[in-house]
């Protein structure tokens, strides 16, 4: 590995951290385009003065904005996270459990989903044009219309309440045998993968087709290598970076998918947590999750970044 | 130059059918048999001859829900729609044609706006905002035009490299000229095509958000908050949730073959030999 | 080399019977259908000897060399006829039996090696991959083989170069490098794919030089595809002309070039010579460029460094130059597209600004430009009328019939009917556009126009056309042309004085007599030693008569 790389990766690193730091005051900026007040609108029009001004005392609603944004910051780097309004418990605390939870369904259907992706992709090019290729096609097409509710609950109505295979509401608890709680996210996982399975084929498909259509392969081919040998030592090496990138970007779609299955499947996650929380009006709930979800996603870009910054041979071996 | 007889079969449904939506959303009040908010009949009937779709949670008949829920659906997309549409494609050449900072500083703002899940910001947003149809169109066009931003400022950077905007600039001609005439229609397919998909895309961010309560508020009703009404069904084999999820799932399916048809079409023009 | 029958040793290497070659095209808005590429060509081509297949572009000259490979690039389908190699048609051989075949008795060199290298791996490993590949070489074997083969191609540090990526070498080295890899194979056939079109004129004369000396040595068969008459007659033994993938010609590299006997060949060996007697510098120049330099942004590397030319009325200056020897810097300087940093430009008596915006309408309007690429420099979405007519609307308010008749003139000046009026630029053919482009410039009524090499994007016999079609216009209208240009060729047919540029600068400058004649300085003398001459030997007597190493090393 020589400097430029390592200088770059760093770069990007840095320009994503500074990036975070925007975004926590984008969200901060976001809670507070309110035209009235917060705490009237946590309490309504009915509430009294005294009621209104303890609220605003303990919310720091008389500081200026920024000074609010400073404390918020801090505590979060320190891994304070507040405390709910609705609830009156520790946020950092509440999301610990629920964190963990979205991140192995989360997981799970990344296990299942990029590595068919990947295959499926592979098979498009490989008899691409031919009925595979359009029937491949045809379903990514349909499957970026579909609602995740209704992939959602269409696995319900056939897998959970038809068949009976498994449980309609993914309820998971401390202690569960590993096995149990696979069975639990099935369908939510199963849900997950259909959701980014065939934008990721797709985009798979086109990355490597791109990479085929170059003029190197033809080289490769004219030298009269087997097909296996041109994919594996010709089209491979260079088609890794955007299929790294096509994975990491489809993992970012996940997270957003992540909302609204954990609901369906009333899944006790971060997803769940957020909605409940935009519903009962909790902002530092709301600011915290959201900034949570937001470092995920910058986090996963980073990486897909990184993996092109490595994988090119001009960055790799300079002049 | 358009022959119908040379439309694909799928893009030639998609329009059909988004033709039926859009009279359907039109035509409401005029096709639905029973009101809006009329209780018919029993909590969830089963289909018949009285209930074509059967009734819902409430016993209210569900076509005509369906019906004016088509209405309430497609009309805050299509403002959303055009809302970030003309936000997006305006700044977007502008930022393109102009150049220096106010290119800059637009791009890196909405690089910010993009950081961030769209659905996740407009949560984060809707968790304080009054939930109205006025609140939804604004969020969801102000997010969506970021995408038509980039999309617009991509192609119109394109165009105003080529040498043929350069011989008009050589000319003289005025900045007018160069946005309208030069680039404006060389732009237009790949916006078309863009238009569909951010149509899609607004139907199912609507529908999501309502689904998960955030969006149209009852006693209004939309597709993904009928979906939302009727979930706790499933559980009792009751499929009602499935029809207006899938009435979603048909509308997006359906502008999205008359949207790649365009793009395909565009790319055709280029000709060529093979297209694969 | 591959094993063979001693009783084979004096058949032909190559025999070629009745190839039909077709592909499936996709016209814009029409279905798509069948077009034969190559119409039942015969060739044959005996062991050690060069073929050079010459043509324009649909000539079908590469679909034809790929074939020897039985392969087919795109929707491309050999669909008829027989390719013999070494006593067996390749085209009966099925998937397996080709693969045998490519990489180890035919090898391939293509016109750009920039891309038909992968990025991904070392210079050595893709040499050597054929050979090891199809066992023909042990790693060790292969790669002294290679490295003897890069000193015999003269590339430097010949025992390290393979340790490189392809984006650490330049174009002309890595050009080299491909032959290298295709020799390394020891095949019977090379196919060499107008290996020096994408490189400089200077640069390409070693390339030749290089591959000549390499094919001579080993004893290999060559097909060499070129659109360069000049160039095939270097490397060749027989040259065949092919027109709409049919043969027009086949003989002696001496006979087509000396003595065509087609109609069709002798166009394409006369095609420099056009008439046109030099003019000598008269009364004030239209344009006086004085002292200019200029750089792109803040850098500090001067794209241009105190440039003066002067350009007399209906006269022509042609700017020569390598890529990067900043003659199109100059146009945009000229034209405001670049405002320099330092000097100043004059046209027609009054100084022009140096930003495009502060121009005044006069100035924009009688300094016109063409453009290299027609088909870009047109808005897709207008038609010839509309594109022709702007100019008359906007600088001359002309309107309705008024300007439709004035449309029509300007087309019947360029040779073209009214019939095109309507027409959009992709129902144009090549030239018709750069007419197109030449209409549009004239209907300014310019006293000068900027031709950024409007020819070089162009098939011989349609840039002569062009050409002509200038030099009449220059003296119907008395337009001056600065006309930019890497074709020393184009130069001498056309220009009255000439500016030589090199990094920036001009290094020669004044008429047309006198530049192109000796005493030269180093870099005019290997940029017009450079230039290919349709004569036979002409490469050895440039090679050892230059005086400068070209820029490409």
């Amino acid at each position: 590995m020589s400097s430029p790389i390592v200088k770059l990766v760093a770069q990007r690193i840095a320009l994503g951290l500074l990036l975070l730091l925007a975004v926590s005051v984008l969200i901060f900026a976001g809670t507070q385009i309110l035209p009235g007040d917060v705490a009237q609108s946590i309490l309504g029009q009915s509430a009294t003065p005294e009621a209104l001004a303890n609220l605003r005392a303990e919310l720091g609603l008389n500081d200026p904005a920024w000074v609010r944004y400073f404390k918020w910051l801090g505590g979060v780097l320190t891994g304070d996270l507040g405390t709910a309004l609705s609830s009156g418990q520790d946020i950092a605390t509440s999301i610990r459990g629920r964190l963990w939870n979205t991140l192995f369904l989360a997981f799970a259907a990344a296990v299942v989903a990029v590595p068919l992706a990947i295959l499926l992709g592979l098979l498009a090019v490989r008899y691409r044009n031919g009925p595979v290729d359009k029937i491949i096609s045809g379903l990514a097409l349909a499957s970026t219309s579909l609602p995740e509710f209704f992939i959602g609950y269409l696995l319900v109505f056939f897998f959970a309440v038809k068949l009976q295979w498994f449980p309609g509401i993914s309820t998971v608890y401390d202690g569960m045998p590993f096995l149990d709680r696979l069975k639990a996210i099935a369908l939510p996982a199963t849900a997950l993968t259909l959701v980014v399975l065939a934008h990721m084929m797709r985009m798979t498909r086109a990355a490597i087709l791109n990479v085929m259509q170059s003029a190197y392969i033809e080289t490769a081919e004219l030298k009269g290598l087997s097909p296996f040998d041109v994919i594996r030592k010709h089209a491979f090496p260079n088609a890794i970076a955007p299929i790294v990138n096509v994975v990491m970007l489809n993992l970012a779609f996940l997270i957003v998918g992540v909302v609204v299955v954990e609901v369906i499947f009333v899944y006790p996650g971060m997803g769940q947590y957020l909605v409940d929380h935009v519903a009962k009006r909790d902002v530092p709930v709301v600011q915290a999750v959201g900034l949570i979800f937001a470092a995920v996603y910058i986090g996963l870009n980073i990486v897909a970044d990184i993996a092109a910054i490595i994988a090119n041979p001009r960055l790799r071996h300079p002049k | 130059m358009l022959d119908i007889r040379r439309i694909p079969i799928g893009a030639l449904i998609g329009l059909i059918l988004t033709t039926l939506f859009l009279l359907t959303a039109i035509f409401a009040p005029l096709l639905a048999p029973y009101g809006l908010g009329e209780i018919v009949g029993d909590v969830w009937e089963p289909m018949s001859a009285k209930f074509w779709l059967g009734t819902d949670n409430l016993g209210r008949d569900l076509l005509s829900r369906m019906i004016y829920g088509a209405r309430v659906t497609i009309f805050i997309a299509v403002l959303a729609t055009a809302l970030s549409f003309s936000l997006g494609a305006i700044l977007g050449f502008t930022a393109a044609v102009v150049g220096g900072w106010f290119d800059t500083l637009m791009s890196r703002f909405v690089d910010l706006l993009m950081a961030i899940p769209t659905l996740i910001f407009g949560l984060v947003v809707l968790s304080v905002l009054p939930s109205t149809i006025l609140t939804l169109i604004l969020v969801m066009g102000i997010l969506d035009s970021t995408r038509v931003y980039r999309l617009s400022r991509a192609v119109a950077v394109d165009i105003n490299v080529m040498d043929f905007v350069e011989a008009a600039k050589l000319r003289g001609e005025g900045r007018g000229w160069i946005i309208f005439r030069e680039i404006l229609p060389n732009a237009l397919s790949p916006l078309v095509s863009e238009l569909g998909l951010r149509f899609i895309y607004a139907v199912l961010f609507l529908s999501a958000l309502s689904f998960l309560g955030l969006g149209v508020q009852p006693p209004q009703a939309d597709w993904g908050g009928m979906v939302k009404e009727n979930k706790d069904g499933i559980v009792f084999g009751i499929p009602a949730a499935l029809i207006p999820a899938a009435a979603i799932a048909a509308l997006a399916i359906s502008v999205n073959l008359v949207a790649d048809w365009v793009l395909n079409r565009t790319t055709d023009l280029k000709g060529g030999r093979g297209n694969g | 080399m591959a094993e063979r029958n001693p009783a084979e040793r004096d058949d032909n290497l190559l025999d070629i019977r009745n190839l039909r070659i077709e592909a499936k095209v996709y016209p814009p808005g029409e279905e798509p259908k069948t077009i034969t590429l190559v119409h039942d060509v015969s060739l044959t081509l005996k062991r050690g000897k060069v073929l050079g297949l010459i043509g324009e572009s649909g000539a079908g000259k590469s679909t034809i060399g790929l074939s020897t490979m039985a392969y087919g690039r795109g929707g491309v389908r050999i669909t008829g006829g027989e390719v013999v190699i070494n006593g067996r048609d390749i085209l009966k051989q099925g998937k397996r039996g080709v693969r045998a075949l490519r990489g180890r008795e035919v090898c391939y060199v293509a016109q750009s090696a920039a891309a038909a290298f992968n990025p991904a791996h070392r210079l050595m490993d893709q040499v050597v991959e054929a050979a090891i590949g199809h066992g023909t070489a042990s790693r060790a074997e292969a790669e002294k083989r290679a490295v003897a083969l890069f000193k015999k191609l003269s590339l430097p540090d010949p025992e390290n170069i393979g340790n490189r990526y392809p984006h650490q070498v330049s174009g002309g080295q890595l050009q080299r490098v491909m032959t290298a890899m295709a020799l390394c194979s020891q095949p019977d056939l090379i196919v060499f794919d107008e290996p020096t079109t994408a490189l400089d004129v200077t640069t390409q004369i070693d390339v030749l030089a290089a591959i000549k000396d390499a094919i001579h040595d080993t004893g290999v068969a060559a097909l060499y595809i070129t659109h360069d008459l000049a160039v095939v007659a270097q490397v060749s033994d027989e040259i065949m002309v092919l027109r709409h993938g049919r043969l027009v010609e086949w003989g002696g590299t001496r006979q087509i070039i000396k003595e065509p006997r087609q109609e069709y060949t002798n166009a394409l060996v006369s095609v420099h010579e056009i008439e046109h007697r030099e003019q000598n510098p008269a009364g004030t120049p239209v344009l006086s460029v004085k002292d200019v330099t200029a750089a792109y942004g803040r850098s500090h590397v001067k794209v241009l460094k105190n440039v003066s030319v002067d350009i007399y009325p209906g006269q022509t200056l042609a700017v020569v130059g390598e890529s990067g020897s900043g003659k199109s810097t100059l146009a945009r300087a000229i034209t405001g597209l670049l405002p320099p940093e330092q000097g100043s430009i004059t046209f027609a008596g009054r100084t022009l600004s140096n930003a495009l915006a502060q121009r005044s309408k006069a100035d924009l309007r009688e300094l016109q430009m063409i453009y290299q690429m027609a088909d870009v420099a047109m808005n897709p979405r207008q038609t010839v009328g509309t594109i022709i007519g702007r100019p008359l609307e906007f600088y001359f308010g002309m309107r309705g019939r008024e300007r439709d008749k004035r449309v029509a003139e300007l087309l019947e000046k360029i040779e073209m009917g009214k019939g095109f009026v309507d027409r959009y630029p992709a129902e144009l053919s090549g030239g018709q556009k750069q007419r197109v482009c030449i209409a549009r410039a004239l209907a300014a009524k310019p006293r000068m126009i900027i031709c950024d090499e409007v020819t070089s994007a162009l098939d011989p016999l349609v840039a002569h056309g062009i050409l002509k079609l200038l030099l009449e216009l220059q003296a119907e209208e008395q337009v001056a042309y600065l006309f930019i240009t890497h074709d020393l060729a184009t130069v001498k047919s056309i220009a009255d004085s000439i500016a030589v540029m090199y990094r920036g600068e001009v290094v020669r400058y004044g008429p047309k007599s006198k530049v192109l004649a000796p005493p030269f300085d180093d870099y005019t003398d290997l940029l017009l030693r450079s230039v290919p001459e349709m004569e036979i030997g002409w490469l050895e007597k440039a090679i050892s008569g230059r005086r400068m190493a070209s820029a490409g090393n």
